[in-house]
């Protein structure tokens, strides 16, 4: 059995910046830059403006872990690294980490975005892309 | 920053009742089977009819992906046979028991309600292994963890990953939570597995997400529990073994893990426990036994250490020697936690309050911690998004 949640085409559609352009938001008041995107900033809410920021994709990786047994929808996958980067601009991201055996990822590596397939859904026949990260010198 | 200096209940909270199933994999029993049965227990152990419940609290993470049942707490005030009395359902994942105890408390202390039924349930195990992989994520934050193909042992494998990297704790001392769990459920006739094992056991079993393997997780149970709360100064009417709420607190969290200003301490249970030591007037160090949430046994170790049991770094030296071991400085699980007793989210909560109830009443039996006074309860919503802790006591 592999069934996946399944969503109609705006619930992806709506996360397209996010996900194929990696931006985030960035508080004009205390500067702290934040992913996903966010309308009020946790540390100034009222006070501060969140504006769009578009991240280098550059960022080490901060912890990881290797998925064995996996959700719906990603068999085909497995073994596969899931980490916490730490990009350059100081904001930490949940992704995979691609190009990679999965005995050579350790915590401090260097790492850059790229855009790659996630999923594919079953039944609506929607291909799901978004951002992971390779080895970077 | 919480302003919590203000907050005071109407009145004192008593626990009179207390009901639950065994924990495990129930073929002949649905949701609402293993509900009722915690609630006629909870109702009976009370010495009340149940005609004087006047309202339900129903803790149940995920009806709707386990069980095709969303509308949990009115099943449940259905099939008791309650109707028409108010039911409400509690949600915060793996911390739905614990909201509900929290909104039942409130209930009470507020003055509104007198008699307040609350119970938590989950039946997990009518899914196969991926869906119920695939519910259990809906704990985290969808659109930026699960999309990406997190799973939620593989969150918590990120914290032991860091916290090892960052405190030196090792692969044994998380084998050691699993093997003191396992040894207390040994001697609780309601836990799912009581069996003994070995930290070489949980070392050789399968890998899940590095360095979380099959023994390291709770595992996937059916099961319910049931408390009734009354108000303190009417308690005693009803049991000579009351047993007092003196602290109900809880704090949020970002829901994924990543945006957390430090993945290895859950900054809600230390804004909930610090709230909670206020509430009841204590320091950590009074706490004479804890059952905190051992959804993995990083978990456990980063319980220690963000309730204030140990300093920051030393929740695996802590389980290495010894101190939270039945008989210890600071027993904790002693019910066998969520790794052993078994973990149906929506009932942990409650059931992890009705174990301090058996063991502050002098009633757990080969389990029994000393002289126990004063328990605390750790209850974590997802990877510590929500979070609650209760402190009971015996003495009013």
């Amino acid at each position: 059995m592999n069934m996946a949640k399944e969503f109609a085409v705006p619930f992806h559609w709506r996360r397209f910046r996010e996900r194929y352009q990696l931006i985030g938001s960035r508080c004009d008041h205390c500067k702290k830059s934040f992913y996903p995107i966010r309308v009020i900033c946790p540390y100034c809410r009222r006070s501060g403006h969140m504006k769009d920021i578009k991240f280098s994709g550059v960022g080490k990786v901060y912890s990881y872990t290797i998925i064995r047994a996996p959700p719906e929808g990603f068999k085909e996958y497995v073994p596969y690294i899931i980490a916490i980067i730490e990009l350059e601009e100081g904001t930490r991201i949940l992704s995979q980490v691609v190009d990679c055996d999965p005995n050579d990822v350790k915590i401090g590596m260097k790492v850059k975005s790229c855009f790659r397939r996630i999923r594919s859904e079953n039944d609506t026949g929607l291909v799901l892309y978004g951002f992971k990260f390779k080895p970077h010198n | 920053m919480m302003k919590f200096n203000q907050l005071r209940p109407a009145r004192e909270v008593a626990v009179i009742g207390i009901g639950l199933t065994k924990f495990g994999e129930h073929w002949s029993m649905g949701l609402k089977e293993l509900a009722v049965e915690a609630g006629i227990k909870a109702v009976e152990d009370a010495g009340i009819t149940g005609n004087e419940l006047q309202l339900v609290v129903g803790g149940n993470m995920s009806g709707g992906l386990f069980a095709g049942q969303e509308h949990g707490a009115g099943l449940l005030a259905d099939y008791l046979g309650l109707n028409p009395v108010p039911a409400i359902r509690t949600e915060g994942a793996c911390s739905s028991g614990g909201l509900a105890v929290r909104v039942g408390y409130l209930a009470v202390a507020s003055g509104m309600y007198d008699f307040v039924a609350v119970g938590g349930v989950e039946k997990m195990t009518d899914v196969y292994g991926p869906q119920a992989t695939t519910a259990l994520s809906g704990a985290m934050d969808y659109e930026t963890e699960a999309y990406f193909g997190a799973t939620f042992p593989g969150i918590y494998a990120l914290i032991a990953k860091r916290h090892m990297h960052d405190f030196g704790t090792t692969r044994r001392q998380l084998s050691l939570i699993a093997v003191k769990n396992h040894a207390n459920a040994l001697h609780n006739p309601f836990a799912q597995y009581r069996n003994k094992i070995t930290a070489e056991d949980v070392e050789k079993s399968a890998l899940v997400a590095d360095p979380l393997r099959l023994l390291d997780c709770s595992p996937l149970t059916d099961g319910a529990a049931t408390i009734i709360l009354v108000p303190a100064e009417i308690a005693k009417k009803y049991t000579d073994t009351p047993i007092y709420i003196k602290a109900s607190a809880q704090a949020s969290d970002t829901l994924s893990l990543f945006a957390r200003r430090n993945i290895t301490t859950l900054d809600a249970t230390v804004h909930a426990a610090r709230e909670a030591y206020r509430q009841a007037r204590i320091a950590s160090n009074k706490i004479n036994l804890a059952e905190v949430h051992d959804c993995f046994t990083i978990a456990e170790i980063c319980a220690y250490e963000d309730l204030g049991f140990t300093q920051k770094g030393k929740g695996g030296k802590m389980i290495e020697e010894g101190e939270t071991e039945i008989g210890g400085r600071i027993p904790v699980n002693t019910s066998g936690g969520l790794k052993a007793k078994g973990h149906p989210v929506g009932a942990t909560g409650v059931a992890q309050i009705a174990e301090l109830i058996m063991q502050l009443r002098g009633e757990a039996g080969k389990r029994q911690v000393k002289n126990a006074e004063i328990g605390l309860a750790h209850n974590v919503g997802g990877s510590g998004a929500t979070v609650t802790v209760h402190i009971l006591s015996n003495k009013k």
